[in-house]
C-alpha cells in the first residue's frame, strides 16, 4: 500500500518534470506556437476574402462564408499541432537525449509519453481559442456554455487521436526527415478532403464518402453545430452518404477512433519502450 | 562477493560481433578501467550495463540483482554519462540537473543540496545558469557528470568521459573519480588514454574485438611482463622478411622472450630481457655474427601499452587506425536510436 503511494507520487513528480521541460522549451522557442496561430489566421482572412461575392444564401444555413469556416479552422489548429507532437520526441531520439530518459529509473516510461499527450493537448487547445477568439471578434459569434463545453470536447478527442498516432510515427520512422514528410504529405490533403471549407453537398459522391469518414469531418460538424444553433447532441450533424449522424454520432465515432488508435500503440510503444 | 559480475555477455549487430564472450569481475569500491581501441566494444558493454541495450548472450549481476531480469532497481544503482553528450540546448545547466534529479525521484530538499553540492565540486558556478547550447566541450562533459552524478548512485559508468577536453576540464573529472572512489563509489571508465588508466585505475581490463584479453591491476599487468622493454632496430625502415630473420636470432638467445614485431615503428623489433643475464653483448654478439647492425636500440620499464601490444601484436593507435577505417559512423548513429 504504502509503496503504491510513493508510486503515484513518482509518477506524477517524474511526468511533471518531463512536461515542464516541454513548455520551459516553448517558452523558449516559441515559434511553434505562434506559427501554429497564425497559419489559420492567414486562411481565415484568405478564405473569407475569397467568397466575399459570392451569391448570398450559396451556403445553407449560415449567412458569411467565414462563419462556415471558423469551426473548420478551429479543428484544423487543433489538428496539425497534434501532428507535429511527434517531432520533439523525434529530435530526443535523434539526439540522444531519449537515452537520459531510459537510464533513469522511471516508474513508467509511459511518462515519457504521457507528458507528450499533456503538453500538445494544453498547446493546442491554447491556439484553438486564440481563433475561437479571432472569429469571435470577426463577429462569427461564440457557442454558449453547453456549446464550448462540446467543442473542447470535440477538440480534445480528436487531439488524443492524431497525437497518439504522430507519437508512435516518431517512434517507428527512421529520422526527422522523413516524419517532417509524412506529416507535410498528411497535412493537406486531409484537411481538403473534410468538410472544413465545403460542405458534403458541394462534393462528388467519391469525395463525400471520403470526408463523412475523415476524422476532421467528424470534429468540424459537432462544432459547427455548437456554432450554428443552440446545441442538442440529436440534431444532425452530418449528411453522410451512407445515412445521417448527429452530433453525439459524430463524437462517439471520435471518441472509438481516440480508443482504438491508443489499444494499437499501447503494444509498439510497449516495444519501443522496453 | 564482487559488486559486479558479467558472464560471457555476447552481442551483436547484424554481422558485427561487438562483444564476444565477455567475461569481468569488479569488486565494490574499485576503480576499473576498460582500454581499448575504436570499435573495441567498450560503449556497447557500457550501454547493457547501464540498461540501454539487451544483449544477445550472457547474464550481469549486481549486488547479486539479476540486470535483465530487474532493470528498474539496477537504474536507481547506477550513474551513467555516456560518450556522446546529449543536453537539452534550450535549458540551463540547473534547470537539467533539476530535471534530472526529478527523474530520480529525488525530495527537493536534498535535490537542491546536492544540485549545490556538484556546482562547487566540479566548478560550475560561472555559467551553470547559461543554457546549455552556449556551452564548451568542457563544460558539456562537466554538467553531463554531474548529471550523472546526481542521485548518487553506488556505480558510476563513465565513457570516455575526458576525451577531447582541455587539461583544466580533465583534471577536475580526475580529482572528482578519485575522491569518489575514496567514498566507495565503484566506478567504471573506459579510456583510450594509457596514462588515465595507469594513474586512476585499480583495475583494468584490455579488450579487443569483443573479448577481454588480458585483466589485472596496471602494476600487476606490467609485472607480469617481467623484465626490461626493449625496441631494436636494424636499419631505420626495415621489412617483413628482414624483422622475421632477426626474430629468429632473438628467439634463440636465452633470458629474451615475448618478441613482437611492431609494424607501424618500421618492423622494430620488441621483446623483453630478463634484468639479471648480460643480454645485450650476447645480443649484439649473435647480431654482428649474421651481419646485422643494431641501428637503434632502446630500453624502458613497461608500460601500459607494452601490455597492450603484448596482448594483441599492436599498438593501441595502430588499432585504432585500422578500425576507424572499418566503421560506418552515420550507419552505426541510426541504428542506435532508439
Ligand atoms: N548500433 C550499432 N549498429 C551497428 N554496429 C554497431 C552499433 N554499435 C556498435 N557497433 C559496432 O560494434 C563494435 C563495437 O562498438 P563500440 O561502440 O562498443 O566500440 P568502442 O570500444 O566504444 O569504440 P570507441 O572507442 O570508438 O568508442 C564496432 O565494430 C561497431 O562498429
Ligand atoms: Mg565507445
Amino acid at each position: 500500500m504504502e509503496l503504491q503511494k510513493y508510486n503515484i507520487f513518482f509518477l506524477y513528480q517524474e511526468t511533471f518534470a518531463l512536461t515542464k521541460r516541454l513548455f520551459i522549451q516553448l517558452k523558449r522557442r516559441p515559434s511553434t506556437l505562434f506559427a501554429g496561430i497564425l497559419q489559420p489566421i492567414i486562411w481565415l482572412f484568405l478564405f473569407g476574402a475569397l467568397f466575399t461575392n459570392a451569391p448570398k444564401n450559396f451556403l445553407p444555413g449560415v449567412d458569411s462564408y467565414g462563419s462556415f469556416l471558423g469551426a473548420g479552422l478551429i479543428v484544423f489548429t487543433a489538428f496539425s499541432g497534434a501532428l507535429n507532437s511527434g517531432l520533439p520526441l523525434m529530435f530526443d531520439r535523434e539526439f540522444g537525449f531519449l537515452n537520459r530518459l531510459l537510464v533513469a529509473p522511471l516508474t513508467s516510461r509511459l511518462s515519457i509519453v504521457l507528458s507528450s499527450f499533456i503538453y500538445i493537448t494544453i498547446l493546442s487547445l491554447v491556439q484553438s481559442i486564440v481563433i475561437m477568439i479571432m472569429t469571435f471578434l470577426l463577429g462569427y459569434g461564440l457557442p454558449d456554455l453547453l456549446g464550448l463545453g462540446i467543442v473542447f470536447l470535440t477538440l480534445i478527442l480528436l487531439v488524443l487521436f492524431v497525437t497518439s498516432i504522430s507519437l508512435s510515427l516518431a517512434f517507428v520512422l527512421p529520422g526527422h526527415i522523413e516524419l517532417i514528410a509524412l506529416i507535410f504529405v498528411i497535412n493537406l490533403p486531409l484537411l481538403f478532403s473534410s468538410t472544413a471549407l465545403a460542405p458534403i453537398s458541394f462534393m462528388p459522391n467519391w469525395l463525400g464518402w471520403i470526408a463523412s469518414v475523415n476524422p476532421l469531418t467528424l470534429a468540424i460538424e459537432p462544432i459547427r453545430v455548437a456554432y450554428s444553433s443552440n446545441i442538442d447532441l440529436n440534431l444532425i450533424a452530418l449528411e453522410a452518404p451512407y445515412g445521417d449522424l448527429t452530433c453525439k454520432n459524430c463524437i462517439s465515432s471520435l471518441f472509438l477512433l481516440t480508443i482504438l488508435s491508443l489499444i494499437i500503440i499501447r503494444p509498439l510503444l510497449n516495444k519501443k519502450l522496453n | 562477493m564482487h559488486h559486479i559480475e558479467i558472464r560471457s555477455l555476447s552481442k551483436s549487430f547484424r554481422n558485427v560481433i561487438a562483444l564476444d564472450g565477455l567475461n569481468i569481475k569488479i569488486g565494490k569500491g574499485s576503480l576499473f578501467g576498460l582500454l581499448g581501441p575504436n570499435g573495441a566494444g567498450k560503449t556497447t558493454l557500457l550501454k547493457i550495463l547501464a540498461t540501454l541495450i539487451n544483449p544477445d548472450n550472457g547474464e550481469i549481476y549486481i549486488n547479486n540483482i539479476n540486470l535483465r531480469k530487474d532493470p528498474r532497481t539496477i537504474r536507481e544503482l547506477i550513474g551513467y554519462v555516456a560518450q556522446d553528450i546529449a543536453l537539452d540546448k534550450v535549458l540551463t545547466g540547473r534547470e537539467l540537473l533539476d530535471f534530472q534529479a526529478d527523474l530520480y525521484h529525488m525530495n527537493k530538499i536534498k535535490k537542491y543540496e546536492r544540485i549545490d553540492s556538484l556546482i562547487n565540486q566540479l566548478e560550475m558556478n560561472d555559467w551553470i545558469d547559461r543554457k546549455c547550447g552556449t556551452y564548451s566541450g568542457g563544460m558539456k562533459r562537466r554538467i553531463d557528470l554531474a548529471a550523472g552524478l546526481l542521485h548518487i548512485p553506488q556505480i558510476l559508468i563513465l565513457d570516455e568521459p575526458t576525451v577531447g577536453l582541455d587539461i583544466e576540464s580533465r583534471e577536475i573529472i580526475w580529482k572528482l573519480m578519485t575522491n569518489l572512489r575514496n567514498q566507495g563509489m565503484t566506478i567504471i571508465l573506459s579510456s583510450h588514454y594509457l596514462d588515465e588508466i595507469d594513474k586512476l585505475a585499480d583495475c583494468v581490463a584490455i579488450i579487443n574485438n569483443g573479448k577481454v584479453i588480458d585483466q589485472g591491476s596496471p602494476t600487476d599487468l606490467k609485472n607480469k611482463l617481467g623484465g626490461d622493454r626493449i625496441s631494436l632496430k636494424v636499419r631505420e625502415f626495415s621489412n617483413n622478411e628482414e624483422s622475421e630473420t632477426i626474430k629468429e636470432i632473438l628467439s634463440k638467445i636465452d633470458g629474451i622472450s615475448q618478441i613482437v614485431v611492431n609494424i607501424s615503428q618500421g618492423y622494430s623489433l620488441n621483446f623483453i630481457a630478463d634484468r639479471e643475464k648480460d643480454l645485450l653483448n650476447k645480443l649484439k654478439v649473435e647480431l654482428a655474427f649474421a651481419k646485422f647492425e643494431i641501428f637503434s636500440l632502446t630500453q624502458s620499464q613497461p608500460s601500459l601499452d607494452d601490455v597492450y601490444l603484448q596482448a594483441t601484436g599492436n599498438t593501441l593507435q595502430d588499432a585504432e587506425i585500422f578500425m576507424t577505417g572499418k566503421r560506418d559512423f552515420r550507419k552505426e548513429s541510426k541504428e542506435s536510436m532508439r
